[in-house]
């Protein structure tokens, strides 16, 4: 896994983490966090941001881990 | 075994927490309604101020009298789909009046508002098309994304050079619908659409505006907000609701594409529900040829919203938007002092939207009103009043 990009998101799920629960790459962004679809959503798009890339919301019914989303981070870098 | 209502528990906690703070909005029942803006609730008369009956059309005689008469002719149901059953009479009636109203050659009448956005979006955006949403969309819209299948991109409420950055990051391929609301549920707030109309000039995609708020309500001829903005040759696709300027239960969908109707095979929230009763099609009917023969209920709701905007203002409330609209909401700290003062405002006769965090943008606690026409100053200056009481007594500080 790509610690780099992790270490990153990490930095932009905080503001969303109000439980500030510790972050690993096997957190489950919705259910461990605790926070709702539209939070979810938002975060996402501060991802896109970042990264200057498109993460369409499908792509996130099958993005549960934060592992899962580095990976698509890195797909979608890698066709930038 | 794992129980399928386990993902439900929080939701009933927070249910319960809400209950154990006074009555609550989702279990309210109105035990009878007496006019647009009155209802008997708790056994007592309640002014109505979240209702979106815009036009305060629920009790026209005459659209009454289209919804018996209807009754009588065509009976209680339609007991299928359109492309099962087929049409009445009705449905092409109102269809052909609908057109002419917001000067457009096609509309395509939906059993709900709900089942228009489903229906318009899943029917025009396939698996390889792009659907870019506002970030701040009402679930219908989200809904009907899903349901197409296409790719979904949001972008930053209101915000189009958002947009015009998500379309130029976009791959190749498919094509582009962008989607909008004039007015926004929630918070009141209009698209600034011309900002969008010189993207959509920029980068090329069909637009489509859910006017559910706005139709009746907005433009020299009540159709929305592309008629408020000089606009409506830009906008490809119009959605809308009769269920609330119109004061029944349906939607529809119009444009001027000549492959339009083509939806109507196409689009599975048509095909596979059953079309909208006789008594609603006919009393919608009625009410579309009130709006058209009555501007001043638009006149008389622009003038009452200006009133309790302005009143809101006066008494330092933090409001939803910074623009009159009749959807004027009011932003409170959190959402213990905003069950407080939604009982506190119903204890003393208004009922008001309450709405509260996933359900709004921004995490933010709203006391919801919505305006209507049938409102008198008397209701307007009352409902302020209430505020004021229920801000004197210290139930609300100031959102900052
Ligand atoms: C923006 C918007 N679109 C669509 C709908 C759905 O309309 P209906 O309630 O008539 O199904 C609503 C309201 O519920 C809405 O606010």
């Amino acid at each position: 896994m790509n610690q780099d990009i992790f270490a990153t998101l990490c930095q932009l799920l905080e503001p969303f983490n109000s439980a500030k629960i510790a972050l690993k790459p096997e957190t489950d962004i919705s259910a461990d966090l605790n926070i709702d679809s539209v939070s979810v959503m938002d975060f996402v798009m501060e991802v896109e941001d970042h990264f200057d890339i498109e993460i369409p919301l499908n792509v996130l019914s099958e993005t549960r881990s934060l592992a899962d989303l580095v990976k698509v981070v890195e797909g979608r870098l890698a066709k930038v | 075994m794992t129980d399928l209502f386990d993902k439900h528990r929080g939701i009933a906690e927070r249910h319960e927490r809400m209950m154990s703070l006074g009555v609550n909005a989702v279990s309210l029942t109105n035990d009878r309604i007496l006019s647009p803006t009155r209802a008997i609730i708790n056994g007592r008369e309640t002014v109505l101020a979240g209702t979106n009956n815009y036009m305060g059309i629920t009790f026209e005689p005459d659209c009454i009298a289209a919804g018996q008469e209807a009754l009588g002719l065509y009976g209680t149901g339609t007991t299928g789909s359109r492309i099962a059953n087929g049409s009445y009479a009705l449905h092409r009636d109102l269809e052909k009046e609908l057109a002419g109203f917001l000067n457009r050659t096609h509309c395509i009448m939906f059993t709900t508002g709900y089942q228009a956005n489903l229906g318009m979006l899943a029917g025009l955006a396939g698996p390889k098309d792009t659907i870019y949403l506002d970030a701040d969309s009402h679930s219908s819209i989200y809904d009907g994304c899903t349901l197409s299948g296409a790719k979904l991109v949001r972008f930053r409420h209101n915000d189009a050079s958002d947009l015009d950055k998500r379309l130029a990051r976009s791959e190749e391929g498919g094509g582009r619908l962008v989607v909008l609301e004039g007015i926004y549920s929630m918070l009141g707030d209009r698209a600034p659409l011309a900002d969008f109309v010189e993207v959509k000039k920029k980068h090329g995609f069909q637009l489509l505006v859910d006017e559910a708020h706005s139709f009746g309500v907005l433009g020299p001829n009540g159709r929305g907000l592309a008629d408020e903005a000089g606009l409506e040759d830009d906008v490809d696709f119009v959605v809308g609701t009769f269920s609330k300027s119109i004061g029944a239960i349906g939607g529809f969908g119009a444009g001027n594409h000549p492959l339009f109707n083509m939806l109507r095979y196409a689009s599975r929230p048509y095909m596979f529900t059953a079309s909208p009763s006789p008594a609603t099609v006919a009393t919608s009917l009625a009410a579309i040829r009130k709006l058209k023969a009555e501007p001043e209920r638009r006149e008389r709701l622009a003038v009452n919203s200006a009133r309790l905007f302005n009143g809101f203002k006066g008494l330092g409330l933090a409001l939803g938007c910074d623009s009159v609209s009749p959807i004027v909401a009011v932003n409170c700290p959190d959402e213990v002092s905003t069950i407080a003062m939604w009982n506190a405002l119903l204890n003393a006769g208004v009922y008001v939207n309450i709405a509260l965090p996933p359900g709004t943008p921004g995490k933010q606690c709203l006391l919801r009103c919505s305006v209507s026409a049938a409102h008198t100053f008397e209701d307007i200056d009352r409902i302020i009043a209430l505020f004021g009481e229920v801000v004197a007594q210290g139930h609300y500080k100031k959102a900052s």
